[in-house]
């Protein structure tokens, strides 16, 4: 499981807790995030982050 | 075809770049920044030492790459003196420059308080990486840290300097934090969650002078105590950069007025980010920018665009209390209710300001309520 940063504002996705308020189950590998999913806090583009070791 | 110029290589302008070249990839664009245009996320800067992050790591992506991934010219360390609007040109350092659309993302400048003593220059302010640089070179010899202001900035360095093992002092004339943004049952939660990670809360007081004393600064505070510290830093809100607009006779208020097009009153012109006033509003936020960011893209890009916000909720990144809040305009008629309240276990408080129609307008989410932000906007927007 992988973690991943918002350049933009810093907010982290971790594939392991996933992000269930925004309907993505905990465990979903960063690829199959849909690219119209957007940074719940800064609103930037799924394009817009990059990986970053825990 | 002449260059649409972007003045300024923050958020605002790279967003807009990156934006304007997923629709466009031959218009030619110039960049023009007063430093090295690297590119970073502003928002980390109050909370860089909990990433791990120093000035140098805080840059994602070299200016000379950016330059190169999005297909533009960038004038760096370049001022701009004026803007010739009959030819369409720009007066800069690096001499003149033709535009056929320029864009101002000229963000803002931190608030400096008229403070007395002979240390009053030596408060630090951050609002960039440079300053940021200057900070963290700073504290790397100190213990103490006094922050003039509790607002967002201020309660967020507050956070991220006590967590890395600094004694904070936060001074600020009003009676409890986050005042600006939301009322104070709401605020106060701060208090205690920040206090036992070693913040000391100054409130109803504001600073006269800054001397400098035998170990370090010596604050009088307008209750003519004085306070010792190391290390002032200056976190009392922003002002938006309109000289260059004002000079060349666009209209400003606040900030540069543009309007859902973010065009000013010079069709070639536009503004966005921490400068602008959109609609009347003043946005100093990332999700307004992005918004603002992609409707602007389409407008140069030829499109009829206009920028429509949707419900943008704050977050304050204080992992102590984390917090987010949909502001409401300090003169909307309504009232905040609270809507449910945390214990001494479970700390926290969830507010919602309501109208004359008892619809919801806007909300504070704290502690074990933050993460509720989602349902929350929901709500809003079915309204």
């Amino acid at each position: 499981m992988k973690v991943w940063q918002c350049v933009v504002c810093g907010y982290i996705y971790n594939e392991a807790a996933g992000s269930p308020a925004e309907g993505i189950k905990p465990g979903t590998a960063w690829a199959d995030v849909p690219e119209t999913w957007t940074c719940p806090e800064c609103g930037a583009a799924k394009a817009d982050f990059e990986m970053i070791e825990l | 075809m002449k260059p649409v110029v972007v003045l300024g290589t923050g958020l605002a302008g790279y967003t807009l770049v990156r934006e304007l070249r997923k629709l466009d990839r031959e218009t030619p664009i110039t960049m023009v920044s007063r430093d090295s245009g690297d590119f970073y996320s502003k928002p980390m800067l109050s909370n860089a030492l909990a990433l791990r992050k120093d000035a140098v790591t805080l840059v994602n992506t070299a200016a000379a790459e950016m330059a190169k991934q999005q297909n533009f010219t960038l004038l760096h360390h370049t001022e701009v003196l004026g803007i010739d609007r009959e030819r369409k040109q720009l007066k800069t350092s690096a001499g003149a420059i033709e535009y056929g659309r320029l864009v101002l993302a000229l963000g803002a400048d931190p608030i400096r308080l008229p403070l007395q003593g002979d240390a009053a220059d030596a408060v630090l302010s951050v609002n960039d990486i440079d300053g940021y640089a200057k900070f963290r070179n700073a504290i790397v010899s100190v213990k103490q840290i006094a922050i003039i202001g509790g607002g967002l900035i201020g309660c967020e360095f507050a956070n991220d300097l006590v967590n890395a093992g600094y004694k904070v002092t936060v001074i600020d004339p009003t009676a409890y934090p986050l005042s600006g943004l939301m009322p104070e049952q709401a605020g106060k939660q701060l208090l205690a969650p920040l206090a036992k990670l070693g913040v000391t809360w100054r409130f109803g007081v504001a600073v006269k002078a800054v001397n400098r004393s035998s170990s370090g600064y010596a604050l009088t505070l307008t209750d003519d105590s004085t306070l010792q510290t190391d290390l002032v830093l200056s976190a009392v809100g922003l002002r938006p950069r309109i000289e260059l607009a004002r000079t060349a006779r666009l209209t400003v208020n606040r900030g540069i007025v543009v309007d859902s097009q973010l065009r000013s009153d010079d069709a070639d012109i536009f503004a966005l980010g921490d400068c602008a006033e959109i609609e009347g509003r003043v946005l100093p936020y990332v999700m307004p920018i992005m918004f603002a960011a992609r409707a602007l893209a389409r407008v140069l890009a030829g499109e009829d665009a206009r920028v429509e916000f949707p419900a943008m909720p704050v977050v304050v990144k204080t992992p102590a209390h984390p917090v987010a809040v949909l502001p409401v305009a300090r003169d909307a008629a309504g009232e905040w209710k609270i809507l449910a309240e945390g214990d001494g276990i479970k700390p926290g408080i969830k507010l919602g300001f309501f109208d004359a129609q008892n619809q919801m307008r806007g909300f504070v989410l704290t502690g074990a309520y933050a993460g509720e932000r989602n349902e929350m906007v929901k709500q809003i927007s079915t309204n």
